[in-house]
Parts: C-alpha cells; sequence; structure tokens
C-alpha cells in the first residue's frame, strides 16, 4: 500500500536535491525556468488523467491555462476606481476581496485581491467546462478532437480580440501573490527560492490527489471506460458523470498553473492559449505513455525545461510536431511504458523469457 | 614526457586563467527578437541587422578595443519566452544590455526585470507605456504613435478632409494607434464616422471597408502593421472607394506596396526617411547614414531594407556612441550618457534624449510618404526642410 | 443595410465559402477513402500557393499552376506513402495526432522554406484594382475565376467519380473495403490515390485564391478548421452538401461583421461547428442513422 507514495517521496527528494545543486553551483538561474516548468507540468498532468485514464483527447487545454491566467490576471489589474459608488464594491471592500495599489502612474487603483481573483478564476473554470464538457464528452473520434480544437481557438481568438484583456499584447504588472504572510508568488530575484518551492510543491500536491485517485474506486472505474467504454456502462459505471469529472478537473489544474503562472511571470499574453500550446501538451503526454503520470510528468520537465531555455531555437514548435509524429507512428502508448522497462529488465539480466511465464 | 606534461599542464592553466580576462574584453549584448512566428515580418530584418552591424563593428576593433558578442534569442513574439530569455540573458549571459524585444506586449513584460537588473534595454517596440512612465534602464528607438497620427490629421486639413473611417488591427500596435486617433480627432478638428477593430490574420477585409465607406468616411486610415494592410487597400478599392487613404507607418515596407500592387497608388503615410534616401537632398543630416544602411543591408541580404530593421540599427547605434562617451562599457555610466546623448542620427530620425525623455525623437522624425508607380516618393518635396536637428 | 452593403456581403461570402468548400470536399474524398480526418487538408492550400509563386519566377503563369498542382498530389502521395500506408489498424487517436503533426511539420518547413513574408499570384485578369461593376456592386475579376475554377473541379470530380473505372473502384473502396479488395481492387492504392485528388484540388483552389488573400506558411490552419467546419455542416463525407454548406458559413461569416467587431469573425465559424457537433453532429443534410453505421 504504501508504495504507491514511495514515488512522490522520491520526487520531493529530487526536488530539494536540485535546488541545493544550483545553490551550490551558482546556476541559481535556472531556478527561473524550472519554476515556470513546475506550473507547466500542473496542466500536463491534469491532461494525462484526462487522456490516459479517460481517453479523452483534448486539443484545446491550453485554453484553460489560459481561462485561469487571463481571468485573475484582468481582476488584479483592472482599475475598479470609476465604479467607486458602486454598491457591490463597497460590499467587496469590507470583505477584503478589494484592496487598493498604487498604478502605474502613482495614484490608486481599486483591484481584487489575487486571493479572490484566483477563486473567481478557478470558479469560471469549472462553470465554463461543466458548461462545454457535457456536449463535448458525448462526441468521440474525430468530433471530440475537432470541437475541443475549436474550442481552445475561440478562447484563442477571444482574449487576442478583446482589448480589456490587452489584445495581442496580453496583460502585464500583474502583481505578486502573497498566499499566505512571507510566502509570495512573484518573479523578484529574492523571493525565488520560495517561489520554486511553491511551484513545485503544489506538482508533488497534484501528484498526491492523482495517485490516490487512481488507486481509488474512481480510478478504477476510469480505466474501465478507457479500455472499454461500452462493457464499463454495461457493467453500471456512470460512464458519462466520471468523463464529466474528468474533465473538470483536468481544467482546474490548467487554470490553476496559469494562474500562478500568470503571478509568477507578472503577466501573460494570448500565446499561453494558442492551438501550438495544446498540441504541445498534447504531444508531452503521448511520448511519456498516455496513461503514465510520471513518464507524462518527467518529459514535461525535460522537453518544457529545454524550450525555455531556448535550446530549440526558431525549430521550437517543430520539435513538438516530428515529437507527435514520430511518437504515434512508432510507439504509440509512448516512450516510457512498464513494458519497455521490463523488456529492459529482462534483457540486462540475460534471461529469456516466452509468453505466459511470470517475469 | 614528463616534462611535456608538466608544460601541457602550465599552458592549459595559464590559458584557463587568460580566459575570463579574454572574456571581459568582449561587450556582450542580448537581443530578444520575433526572429520566427506571428512578428517576423519585425524581428526577422531586426536581427539581420544587427548581425551585419555587429560584424562591422567587429572588424574594426570593436567599441573601444573590446569586441562586441551578439546574443540573439529567437522569442516567436510569445511574451513568456521574452521573459525566460530575458533573465536567462541577465542572469546567465550576463549581458550587458538588451536590445529589443520586437513587439509592445513582450517589452511591457519583460520592462519590470531589466528594470530590477538594473540592464539597459532598448527595445525596438512603439507602444508610448515602454518609455511613459520613464523606467530608468527602458529606453525604445521606433517614432512615437501620437507624431504619427498627428502628421496624418495636419494632411488631412490641408486636404480639406474631415471625415474618417478608422481601421485597425487587434495588435498592440493598432490598439495604440487607434487610441491615439481617437484621442486626438476633436482637437484636430477631425469626426471618426466609422471604427473598426479587425483581426490581424485576416484575409479578406471588403466586409469591414464596406462598412466604413456607407458610414460617408471621407478619408480611411489604417492602422495596422501586418500584411492585412495591403489587403485592406485592395478591397477598399475594389469596392470603389474613392477617397484617400491614409496607412501608419507600419506600412514602411516595400512588400507591401508590392503585394498591394495598383491599390497602393497614392496613399498616404508618415515613416522614417530610410525609404526615400536616395531623393534626399544632400544636405539633410540623415542621408549619408540612410543611403549606407540601405546599400549594406540590400547588398548582403539581398531583400530591401524597411524600417523595421532600422529600429534595430538605432538601438545598436545609440550604446555605440553611449559607450563611447560614457568610456567604458558601465551599465550605470552608459546609461548616464544616453540620457545625455543629442543630435544621434539614426535611420527613424535624429535623436535627442533626456531624463523623462526615453525614446529622443519628435514630430520631425516623420516625413510624409505616398507611393508612386509602385515607389515610395516624399509627398511634398524634400527641399522643404523638415527634418533638421534639434540644436541644444 | 443598403443594396450595396448586402451585395458586397454577399459576393465576399460566396467567394470564401467556395474555398472552404473545396477544402471541405478535400476533407471528404480522403475520409470517404480511409475514415481518417487528414488535417494537413489546409496546409495542401498553402503549399500550392507557395510554391506556385516561387515556380511563377522561372516560368509563366499557367505553367506555374499546372506544376505547383502536381508537385503538391506528389506530396500527398509522398505523405500517404511514408506515413499512414504502412499502419495496421491505428486507432482513430492515433491517426488523428500523426495528421495534425504532419501538418506541423509542413507549416515549419514552409516557414523555413520561404520566410514568413506573404506571398500571391498576379491577378488572373486584370490588376488588384479593375472591377466589374453591376451597379452598385464591385466585383474583382478574380472572384469569377475563383467560383469559376471551384466549380469546374466540382464538375470534374463528379464525372470522375461517376463515369471512369478509377472513380468507381474508388467508391467501392469507400463504400466496402473488403468487398472492393475481393473484386481484385487495391484498396492501398486507392488510399493514396485520394490523397493525390485531395492535395491536388487543395493546390489549385490555394493558387487561384492566392491574388485576393495572400498565401503565408500558416495560412493552412485557419482554413483546415473552416474546412473542417463546412465538412461536418454537410455531412461528413458529402461532397455535394458540402459546397451548399461552404456557401452557408462564407455568407453567414460575412454578414457577421455587421453585427459584431470584425476581430469576432473567427469565432462566429467556430461557434457553429461547435453547435453542429453539439446538436447534429452528421450534419445539415447528413443522415443520422447512417451517420451511426460508420465506423468512425
Amino acid at each position: 500500500m504504501r508504495s504507491r507514495y514511495a514515488p512522490i517521496l522520491f520526487f520531493s527528494a529530487v526536488v530539494i536535491a536540485v535546488q541545493l545543486l544550483t545553490f551550490t553551483t551558482d546556476r541559481q538561474q535556472y531556478l527561473t525556468q524550472l519554476t515556470m516548468t513546475g506550473y507547466y507540468s500542473l496542466v500536463i498532468v491534469g491532461l494525462c488523467m484526462l487522456m490516459g485514464y479517460a481517453g479523452q483527447i483534448s486539443l484545446g487545454h491550453a485554453g484553460f491555462f489560459a481561462i485561469g491566467g487571463y481571468v485573475s490576471a484582468f481582476l488584479t489589474t483592472y482599475d475598479l476606481m470609476q465604479h467607486k459608488a458602486n454598491p457591490l464594491i463597497g460590499l467587496f471592500s469590507r470583505a477584503g476581496l478589494i484592496v487598493t495599489v498604487q498604478d502605474l502612474y502613482g495614484g490608486d487603483a481599486l483591484v481584487f485581491h489575487p486571493w479572490a481573483a484566483c477563486i473567481a478564476a478557478i470558479l469560471v473554470t469549472v462553470l465554463i467546462s461543466y458548461v462545454i464538457g457535457g456536449p463535448v464528452l458525448k462526441l468521440k473520434g474525430h468530433y471530440l478532437a475537432m470541437a475541443t480544437l475549436g474550442f481552445g481557438t475561440i478562447v484563442y481568438k477571444i482574449v487576442i480580440g478583446t482589448s480589456f484583456f490587452g489584445a495581442a499584447d496580453g496583460l502585464s504588472d500583474i502583481p505578486g501573490f502573497k498566499l499566505l504572510p512571507g510566502l509570495e508568488v512573484s518573479g523578484k530575484t529574492p523571493v525565488r527560492i520560495q517561489n520554486y518551492y511553491i511551484s513545485w510543491g503544489m506538482v508533488a500536491l497534484a501528484m498526491l490527489l492523482l495517485t490516490n485517485l487512481i488507486h481509488s474506486r474512481a480510478g478504477k472505474a476510469l480505466r474501465a471506460i478507457h479500455s472499454a467504454e461500452d462493457a464499463a456502462n454495461a457493467m453500471g459505471v456512470n460512464t458519462g458523470r466520471y468523463k464529466l469529472n474528468i474533465f473538470v478537473l483536468s481544467a482546474v489544474f490548467a487554470a490553476v498553473g496559469g494562474v500562478f503562472l500568470t503571478h509568477y511571470n507578472g503577466g501573460i499574453g494570448p500565446s499561453e492559449a494558442s492551438i501550438m500550446k495544446s498540441v504541445r501538451y498534447v504531444a508531452i503526454v503521448a511520448i511519456g505513455g498516455m496513461a503514465n503520470l510520471w513518464g507524462a510528468l518527467s518529459m514535461g520537465i525535460i522537453l518544457n525545461f529545454f524550450s525555455l531555455r531556448g535550446y530549440f531555437g526558431s525549430y521550437d514548435d517543430a520539435v513538438f510536431g516530428v515529437i507527435l509524429i514520430l511518437i504515434m507512428l512508432f510507439a504509440p502508448e509512448g516512450l516510457l511504458r512498464r513494458e519497455v522497462f521490463q523488456g529492459a529488465k529482462k534483457w540486462l539480466s540475460g534471461r529469456r523469457k516466452t509468453e505466459g511465464q511470470k517475469a | 614526457m614528463k616534462a611535456f606534461k608538466m608544460f601541457a599542464v602550465l599552458m592549459l592553466t595559464v590559458m584557463i586563467m587568460a580566459a575570463p580576462a579574454l572574456a571581459k574584453d568582449t561587450i556582450k549584448i542580448g537581443a530578444i527578437l520575433a526572429v520566427t512566428g506571428p512578428a517576423a515580418f519585425l524581428g526577422a530584418p531586426e536581427a539581420k541587422t544587427l548581425e551585419m552591424m555587429v560584424d562591422e563593428i567587429n572588424k574594426k576593433g570593436g567599441i573601444k578595443g573590446s569586441k562586441v558578442e551578439l546574443i540573439i534569442k529567437d522569442s516567436g513574439a510569445s511574451p513568456e519566452k521574452a521573459l525566460s530569455f530575458a533573465k536567462q540573458l541577465i542572469e546567465e549571459d550576463k549581458v550587458f544590455a538588451i536590445i529589443g524585444p520586437s513587439t509592445s506586449g513582450e517589452t511591457m513584460k519583460i520592462k519590470g526585470v531589466a528594470e530590477e537588473a538594473k540592464t539597459i534595454l532598448m527595445s525596438c517596440a512603439a507602444a508610448e507605456v515602454i518609455v511613459n512612465p520613464v523606467a530608468k534602464y527602458v529606453f525604445k528607438t521606433p517614432q512615437m504613435d501620437k507624431h504619427a497620427v498627428i502628421k496624418i490629421f495636419q494632411q488631412m486639413k490641408e486636404m480639406k478632409l474631415t471625415k474618417a473611417g478608422v481601421l485597425s488591427s487587434n495588435t498592440g500596435f493598432g490598439k495604440a494607434g487607434k487610441e491615439q486617433i481617437e484621442k486626438l480627432a476633436p482637437e484636430h478638428g477631425i469626426q471618426i464616422v466609422a471604427n473598426e477593430v479587425y483581426d490581424s490574420k485576416a484575409t479578406d477585409l471588403t466586409a469591414e471597408v464596406t462598412k466604413v465607406k456607407a458610414a460617408g468616411a471621407e478619408a480611411i486610415i489604417n492602422w495596422s502593421i501586418e500584411p492585412a494592410q495591403s489587403i485592406v487597400i485592395k478591397n477598399a478599392r475594389q469596392i470603389g472607394f474613392k477617397g484617400q487613404i491614409f496607412q501608419s507607418h507600419g506600412f514602411g515596407n516595400i512588400k507591401y506596396v508590392e503585394a498591394a500592387g495598383e491599390a497602393a497608388e497614392g496613399v498616404i503615410f508618415p515613416a522614417g526617411r530610410l525609404l526615400i534616401a536616395d531623393v534626399l537632398p544632400k544636405n539633410d543630416p540623415q542621408k549619408a547614414v540612410l543611403v549606407k544602411y540601405k546599400k549594406d543591408y540590400e547588398s548582403k541580404f539581398k531583400e530591401e531594407a524597411s524600417t523595421f530593421g532600422g529600429h534595430a540599427y538605432d538601438a545598436m547605434i545609440i550604446l555605440t556612441k553611449a559607450i563611447e562617451k560614457a568610456g567604458k562599457a558601465d551599465k550605470e555610466a552608459v546609461r548616464n550618457a544616453i540620457e545625455g546623448l543629442k543630435g544621434v542620427v539614426g535611420t527613424g530620425g535624429v535623436f535627442n534624449f533626456s531624463a523623462q525623455d526615453h525614446n529622443g525623437l519628435d514630430i520631425n522624425a516623420f516625413e510624409m510618404l505616398t507611393v508612386k508607380k509602385g515607389k515610395f516618393v516624399p509627398l511634398a518635396t524634400p527641399s522643404k526642410k523638415e527634418g533638421s536637428p534639434k540644436k541644444k | 443595410m443598403n443594396i450595396e452593403l448586402l451585395s458586397q456581403y454577399l459576393v465576399a461570402g460566396i467567394t470564401y465559402g467556395t474555398i472552404y468548400a473545396i477544402v471541405a470536399i478535400g476533407f471528404n474524398i480522403i475520409y470517404n477513402a480511409t475514415g481518417i480526418i487528414n488535417f494537413a487538408q489546409g496546409e495542401f492550400v498553402m503549399l500550392g500557393g507557395m510554391i506556385a509563386v516561387s515556380l511563377h519566377s522561372f516560368m509563366p503563369l499557367p505553367a506555374a499552376i499546372l506544376a505547383a498542382v502536381l508537385v503538391a498530389m506528389i506530396i500527398g502521395a509522398l505523405i500517404e506513402i511514408i506515413f499512414i500506408r504502412w499502419l495496421v489498424s491505428p486507432s482513430v487517436l492515433r491517426m488523428i495526432i500523426i495528421t495534425i503533426g504532419i501538418s506541423i511539420f509542413i507549416r515549419e518547413a514552409a516557414l523555413h522554406v520561404w520566410g514568413e513574408a506573404v506571398r500571391a499570384l498576379p491577378y488572373f485578369t486584370g490588376t488588384e484594382v479593375t472591377v466589374i461593376s453591376v451597379g452598385d456592386v464591385h466585383i474583382s475579376p478574380q472572384v469569377l475565376w475563383v467560383t469559376g475554377i471551384s466549380a469546374l473541379m466540382v464538375i470534374i470530380l463528379t464525372f470522375f467519380f461517376n463515369y471512369t473505372l478509377l472513380g468507381r473502384q474508388m467508391r467501392a473502396c469507400s463504400a466496402n473495403r473488403d468487398a472492393a479488395r475481393l473484386c481484385g481492387i487495391s484498396a492501398k492504392n486507392m488510399v493514396t490515390l485520394s490523397f493525390v485528388l485531395s492535395a491536388g484540388i487543395g493546390a489549385l483552389a490555394g493558387c487561384v485564391v492566392s491574388p485576393i488573400t495572400y498565401v503565408q506558411y500558416d495560412s493552412g490552419t485557419g482554413l483546415a478548421i473552416k474546412g473542417f467546419t463546412v465538412a461536418i455542416l454537410g455531412g461528413l463525407g458529402n461532397s455535394t452538401a458540402a459546397i451548399a454548406a461552404g456557401l452557408i458559413l462564407g455568407i453567414l461569416e460575412s454578414f457577421s461583421v455587421w453585427v459584431m467587431p470584425a476581430a469576432f469573425k473567427d469565432v462566429v465559424s467556430i461557434s457553429i461547428l461547435l453547435l453542429i457537433l453539439f446538436v447534429r453532429p452528421s450534419g445539415i443534410f447528413g443522415s443520422v442513422e447512417a451517420s451511426r453505421l460508420k465506423e468512425f
């Protein structure tokens, strides 16, 4: 039983080790890209649940990331001064949801507190994913793919076309997110190490949640749905409800990633909602192994980190496209499958096994 | 053998010790440009220009004896990449200054980062908010949008046109222009009869221009920086719009004229003088610089020079002059030096910086140009000295 | 809204609707033969335009267009042979992802070969400003070329599928693959042929529309989404319905500018896509029972 949490402990140890390594070798600057990679990983593990365990492809998940990011960005920067007289504003202000901050030019501005904005972002995401998820998940195959692609594109076109979302420039000057006194999500150099741990702490938390989910009754139901939906239905599993709930869960993961990354970067742009980003997430889940949480996480870390450091140069998008093709052609179940590891073990130990014998 | 080994080790140690010394002698300049992606028409010429200039500088022995090392990062116009690269360039490559980014959205994301790290940022993006409020280390080289708008309004007044139909794209550039137009129209007596925003990737704008024409516009002002500019004027002429068409300074690339073909004839727009370098009078202060840049760029890259590449050129020139003035590549000293620069001749105009003005260009940086027979020509005869440098 | 406005919107809508319909027909041809939705369909249109422009610099226009179409057809065949042919019973999901990957690959290759600039062929007749005026309505002659050539393509395809041996073999294959193979028809070759045809008509559409809309390395993606919308709207696999559906989408999109900011034009088409998918995935003209019978 306890062995299922072993990977998480191991993972946490690695996270701490990496941070200490950067400290001792004076490569602290890597922490920035590592922190950003952590937030992207939230999207990836959520998507892995959806694609791998519930068997639903989503080509528009960057849309949820963007919804989370933009809602919190908008609420924490939109100046409500002109609506000061509105009684609702007064109510929110007394409840501590709205605060006064300094604007760009030194004057006062009324904006939402980051906590309020974060909660709002999550609520909006839950709402949208429930509304969209219902009809979308009834579709199959191409139709599902196209519907999610369409959803992602709509989000992109809306954020790039609306001027109070900053249009093509996006939103900037997003304030830091004070989680607790002393713990702030922001890109300022002094709190860099803190932020690294916040980011990877959230990933560890997410993995904990998902590991529990997989081993629970719901997780078994999901695997049944993935392998043979009709059979699962016949066994009394409410497939529609399970698929929808996983869809919403993965959307919330993505949105939370979006909220935190926006506060960390201090800004967000429409490129976070683009189809290429969605394709990138799908490529990473595919290469990591559709139903392999740790596989997707590891590949996500490697690929996102390299991409953020610019190792792929101007071929960035092409790399992910090629990955998709190669993986789908040659290893549709992903690279880091259990069978690959077992096969490697057998080969290394020199024993030849025939089918039907226990390893 | 043993002696040889000792010798090798000694040489190696000397080289390793010398290496940092050598490294100290180079001036590292980072550039974050949108070489590929949706803003590639900005970033690609900017990158080429910088590479060309750094080659030339190094051939002449560098700046104050130090070679320049240029590190270009392709952000693909994506703000999160720009942010990641900015931090990388500042902390790891320990660059002395950053040129770019190409778009306003990216610049605004890294403005805070550059300021916090006290690294000079020479942006090639046009938004006013980059230099207003002024950040100590952030400068920009493109001209101010509001001057372009004022020049258009002045022209309209001369042509006795008052009703304008405004079309703009949903990019930062388009939005900024639209805001300036709306803000400045009343005081110049211009009435905006239609105001349409279109998607920058739009391939057909017939519906939009039809709406503008139906609203009774005497002139169309189009504010965008991507290929849609050519589509707008084509569609406008096709539906029979006979009024005057104005473009923004984003039209400053002959490719757009070629794409629009005959529809581009007679279009009027404000631009830097790079595009008419050859017909400038001999005593124009910018002529020498412009002609040289144009010739070098076109012979090296076999494509027409554009004003966008010119913004990168200006950034490099300003940095170079500031380093020479400060005497050494020290961030604080050079920053102060930039603020004191006056009369720097660039492609965008003649720059005069100050502590409050981190752009350095005024309305005289613009010349009204038009298109005749597929070529850029000045609207008025260039002998009308509009480009005299300010003497302080 | 006066007659002039109405007619201009109508003309723009018809022009674009025709192009979307051609892309949709390309989708349908491949879908009918293989059950695959080829996400790279839009890229064929882009390639057609780009290649033709490059060839035009040293060939007369008609030759350049012909050559471009042929090159695109070869590329289509290559794609099928390299990526699709040797897969054994691939799942739908796998095929979708592969074709998406192919579409990205072609797009990035186009970026590195041709750069980011827009390109256009010269107008077939006249220039950028010549118009044919009927009363207050002004139409560029290129629009007539677009509708004319598209109509011609549809007629030729109909003839091909109904009256030639090869065409009938393709139809046999899509109706019942095993029975067709029993009759000696090589299913594998029919699949390749379907890719070749789709690539060809896509490329021709790209050539003929490039003077109006310009082609750029990423023009393909947007077209693919709209083409798919049209294909679904008309009923997947039904090419005649695709024409009507294309015109409907084009006109709706065009008129939407009257009521909402132009920047949201694409949101309109995609919303239509989502609406159809949610409400009636078999399309306006499709039969609900027939779509349930299809394996995919």
